[in-house]
């Protein structure tokens, strides 16, 4: 193992351990987020965004990192976050958090893993098409949504705070 | 607020700010120490996965396949911090007691019954779908969802409002309690 393996093992271990710790892997709180009935996976998802955000442009200033942007495909956005919720839904869990789940003994998301190894493999199979077709409709390309308003990164934090913390509180006022 | 939720977890604002916390450093530790900044995801690394399991029966497939070329069929940092949240997942819960051998959610058998064949044929499914839709998306709730909103990415607002979007309506349409 090299320092890149060592590295991310160590990260994911932390990462896997506080998931575990706020009970955010289970098939009941992620299927209980999307029936609007429990929101700790948001609350957890927020915190998390609300936090990061600062980090991430705070370092980026300093030049200490670089951002990453995924492509803004709006094709492969739309038809494949509706494909990813649909499915989020029914499987119960997300890529990462089905490991996570089957480490805290909750064995039957073996079966989501097997589901997403062989979709990864269709993927594979299909990716010349979807080159072809959906990817191929409207690309923004790698770009920040301060970038398309034209506006300070921090003025998009600042705003994203605001709403989420109105958000929490209206979920904590509602019990949720 | 207290502290401990009454499942003996944390609660989910610590929880979620200390990942926060945790992918600022990893950001900031991959840079140094990698020489470029990775940012936490977990999707690609089925790619890779589903990759290497093909190679074993298929290894002319694989190669000449357009996507695994692109994604690099490797064991990868993602790869291990994958590994990584089950190994971290289990020591927690060993620790707190919460580890539970489980064949079927409690909120699916209310559900669908405690058919253990049932849950596994849903699951099994809808992982494929996921991962298909993942795949396009570019990523998953990790990746497009914590990583690409703390970068404020115009993917990670789009891809996000549809996972969420399309997950509560299919959850409404799926969880219906039996009459």
């Amino acid at each position: 193992m090299g320092t890149e393996h060592i590295l991310g093992l160590a990260t994911g271990t932390i990462f896997g351990f506080l998931l575990q710790k706020g009970r955010v892997l289970r098939f009941d709180k992620q299927v209980g987020a999307l029936l609007l009935k429990d929101m700790t996976i948001f609350k957890f998802m927020l915190s998390a965004i609300m936090v990061g955000m600062v980090g991430v442009y705070a370092l980026q200033a300093m030049g200490a990192i670089s951002l990453s942007h995924k492509a803004a495909n709006l094709g492969g956005l739309l038809l494949g976050g509706a494909l990813f919720g649909a499915g989020w839904a029914i499987m119960g869990f997300c890529p990462g958090t089905s490991l996570g789940a089957i480490g805290e003994g909750r064995w039957h998301a073996v079966f989501a893993l097997l589901g997403m190894l062989v979709g990864a493999a269709i993927f594979a199979e299909l990716f010349p098409l979807m080159k072809s077709t959906v990817l191929a409709w409207k690309d923004f390309g790698k770009v920040s949504l301060p970038d398309v308003l034209g506006i300070s990164p921090w003025a998009v934090i600042a705003a994203f705070w605001i709403v989420s913390i109105g958000m929490l509180a209206w979920f904590e006022k509602k019990g949720l | 607020m207290r502290l401990v939720t009454s499942d003996g977890g944390w609660n989910p604002y610590l929880g979620g700010a200390l990942v926060g916390l945790l992918a600022i450093a990893s950001a900031y530790a991959t840079t140094k120490w990698l020489g470029k900044t990775a940012y936490l995801g977990a999707s690609t690394t089925f790619v890779r996965a589903a990759g290497l399991a093909e190679k074993t029966i298929a290894a002319e497939r694989v190669s000449a396949n357009e996507y695994f070329t692109k994604e690099k069929v490797r064991v990868d940092w993602q790869f291990m911090l994958v590994i990584g949240i089950f190994l971290g997942a289990l020591a927690s819960s060993l620790l707190d007691r919460s580890f539970k051998l489980e064949a079927v959610p409690p909120l699916w058998e209310q559900y669908f019954g405690p058919s253990i064949a049932k849950r596994a044929v849903a699951a099994f499914l809808g992982g494929a779908v996921a991962m298909i839709g993942a795949r396009l998306a570019d990523g998953c709730t990790s990746g497009n969802g914590l990583s690409g909103l703390m970068q404020l990415s115009l993917s990670g607002f789009v891809a996000l409002a549809m996972f969420f979007g399309v997950g509560v309506a299919t959850a409404k349409l799926v969880y219906r309690r039996a009459e």
